[in-house]
């Protein structure tokens, strides 16, 4: 039983984690899987939510922290709403300048930006409190439940050891329930916004953008939408991701952990497709979380077993593209009711 | 301020050498593979270490131990050098066999995403096997020179030269060769260069190999400027390879040389009005500046 509760929550935990990367890899299917952008800077925009998040529903600068502006602990909805709106309007910037030139220069414009955003995290302390981080940035009614389990321990002193332990890690069990809705309403949003004529003219133009202008469509005008709709799920995940770790600071919003494992993911699940990119997050989160306990056993030092485990999602990652591009579940076809 | 201007451009000079020689592979390798390629920082880090590794076996066995005048490297740079030339440019071909071989029909962003994946494998695999810590190629202090009031080191002015005889090599080869001038006809029109009987898979391992050695060229020179490297030098070099690449016009190995130059002294003359440690951000500021205004590059052509 003992063991039992530990796996149980573990796998809160690692859920937890996983719904948070659903909703970035989400994002990312809208930019890439369902319009064709390329945009290898989701770091920058997990950070910037994830901050705008603490900075307005986050504690005030403390008297041993640098910075100097932001926590004024507005209630959570509001960080996360805030955090969709930075990071859309920090989308709205990048996609104005590259989105009517080559792809490739979307891919380096994203790349820089989140490069440059790590350095401002890094060096703008007033803002940021630098590389010491900001802490203490609280979760959404943590204390009313916590202080409810409490009661319910001290009021049922006779129960067994493995059900207290259940229940004091019964916050996780609330906040993965509200990881799970926040993905549950962004998927039900996003089928039906990627099913109405708006997201076919988004296929289309990652099919063949010529014709999809030829059909008299603002080929730049919808591609900016869809980039920018992308960069504020990837601002609510930062949010969501602050609002649980309670603690940020900017090696959390490194390449690969913020960007790279983000691309396995939809690429291994499927993009273009929006069960396919939460199925890859999940299963991907999920291989890392297992070689973690993998390489546990192996002679290595911590450096060399994290360096040994990123190669491994490399060569999946390059695996996938040579030999089953479409990923595991691909893109489902669409076909009109009529023709059926 | 302004009368430092002449020793941060001298600075300038020798780290847009540096960048000059991984933004000519990568010009290179975007114009006939028709691909950003995301590792080509990393294949600099690979040669430095390359490099670093010989240099520490020389020493282990005791041979082509001294230094070359006031230099802050010795006899057993030259083989180090030249094997981690040859050896980065195995890699790379190597890695084109296995990987962009196969995604040759896809479209070319499946090969920029594959190059995502071979970069952090690059990086990871030397990370795996010298670790995070930095390698030293050297830990004497030099003393300056001063060259028509502008300070500089012996080994500033010896990365100036060989970047310039690199530069110089390789516009020959471009220009007289035979494999030099189907690499710009391929650059050019690849189908057309197919149909005059040009051996396209040969000339693109020529081009990973001649990107490669650059870029280890660069990774290398960047190690002796820095005394160190580290796994991350090349992943730190992209933003200003890139800015680089783009300010000369993808595809222009002259712009390449131009616009690696114009980074390396924005970078420096910018630390006299802005915090060093926005170095990074400049390449990129200059990088958007040039997108919104002239996206084809200062001499390319579209």
């Amino acid at each position: 039983m003992e063991t039992l509760v530990g796996v149980l929550n573990y796998f809160v935990f690692f859920s937890i984690t996983a719904g948070i990367y659903a909703v970035l890899t989400l994002g990312l299917n809208i930019q890439w899987g369902y319009t064709g952008l390329f945009n290898i800077g989701i770091a920058g925009f997990y950070a910037i939510g994830a901050y705008t998040s603490a900075l307005l529903s986050g504690p005030p600068p403390g008297s041993l922290d640098w910075r100097v502006f932001g926590g004024w602990m507005l209630p959570f909805p509001v960080g996360l709403l805030g955090s969709a709106l930075v990071s859309s309007a920090l989308a709205l910037f990048i996609g104005w300048i590259t989105i009517r030139l080559r792809e490739d220069y979307l891919a380096i414009a994203t790349i820089g930006i989140a490069e440059v955003l790590r350095l401002i995290i890094k060096n703008e302390a007033w803002l940021t409190n630098g590389v010491w981080g900001i802490k203490n940035i609280p979760s959404p009614l943590f204390p009313s439940i916590q202080k409810g389990i409490a009661g319910l321990l001290s009021s049922h002193p006779g129960l067994p050891d493995w059900t207290r332990r259940l229940l004091e890690g019964g916050y996780n069990w609330f906040y993965l329930a509200l990881v799970l809705l926040t993905l549950s309403v962004l998927y039900w949003l996003l089928e039906r916004i990627l099913r109405s004529p708006w997201g076919r003219v988004l296929r289309a133009i990652r099919e063949d953008e010529v014709a999809a202008a030829a059909q008299g469509k603002n080929v730049a005008a919808f591609k900016l939408q869809s980039f920018v709709l992308g960069a504020a799920l990837m601002g609510m995940a930062g949010s969501l991701y602050a609002h649980y770790a309670r603690f940020l600071s900017v090696e959390k919003f490194e390449p690969f952990y913020g960007t790279f494992i983000v691309w396995v993911m939809l690429v291994a699940g499927g993009s273009g497709n929006n069960k396919g990119a939460i199925l890859g997050a999940f299963l991907i989160w999920g291989l890392w979380a297992a070689t973690d306990f993998l390489t546990g056993y192996l002679p290595f030092t911590d450096v060399q077993a994290s360096a040994l485990r990123i190669v491994l999602v490399g060569v999946i990652l390059i695996a996938i593209l040579i030999l089953q591009p479409r990923g595991l579940l691909g893109e489902e076809k669409f076909v009109s009711r009529l023709l059926r | 301020m302004w009368e430092r201007l002449p020793q941060l451009v001298a600075y300038g000079l020798v780290s847009g050498s540096v960048i000059t020689l991984g933004a000519i592979g990568l010009s290179l390798t975007y114009s006939i593979l028709r691909f950003a390629n995301f590792a080509h920082g990393d294949l600099m880090t690979t040669g430095a270490y390359i490099a670093c590794g010989f240099l520490f076996l020389f020493r282990s066995l005791g041979i082509l131990g001294g230094r070359f005048g006031k230099l802050s490297f010795g006899p057993a740079m030259v083989p180090a050098f030249l094997l981690a030339l040859v050896g980065t440019a195995l890699l790379a071909i190597l890695i084109d066999r296995i990987v962009y071989r196969k995604l040759r029909r896809a479209r070319p962003v499946m090969r920029l995403m594959a190059s995502v994946g071979v970069a952090f494998v690059l990086r990871n695999v030397i990370l795996f096997s010298a670790g995070a810590d930095p390698y030293y190629y050297s830990r004497k202090i030099q003393r300056a020179i001063y060259i028509l009031g502008v300070r500089l080191k012996a080994d500033q002015l010896f990365i100036i030269g060989l970047a310039a005889l690199l530069v110089l090599f390789l516009h020959l080869f471009l220009t007289y060769t035979k494999v030099g001038k189907a690499m710009r006809a391929m650059a050019d029109n690849p189908e057309l260069a197919q149909v005059t009987g040009i051996n396209t898979e040969r000339i693109i391992a020529w081009t990973w190999g001649i990107g490669a050695a650059l870029a280890a060229a660069g990774g290398i020179l960047s190690g002796i400027e820095n005394k160190l490297i580290t796994p991350e030098l090349g992943w730190q070099a992209l933003l200003p390879l890139f800015a680089a690449v783009i300010l000369g016009g993808i595809g222009s190995p002259y712009g390449a040389m131009a616009g690696g130059m114009l980074i390396g002294m924005a970078e420096e003359v910018s630390t006299a009005f802005v915090s060093t440690a926005y170095k990074p951000a400049i390449a990129f500021g200059i990088l958007v500046l040039m997108l919104i205004l002239r996206p084809q590059g200062l001499f390319g052509r579209r």
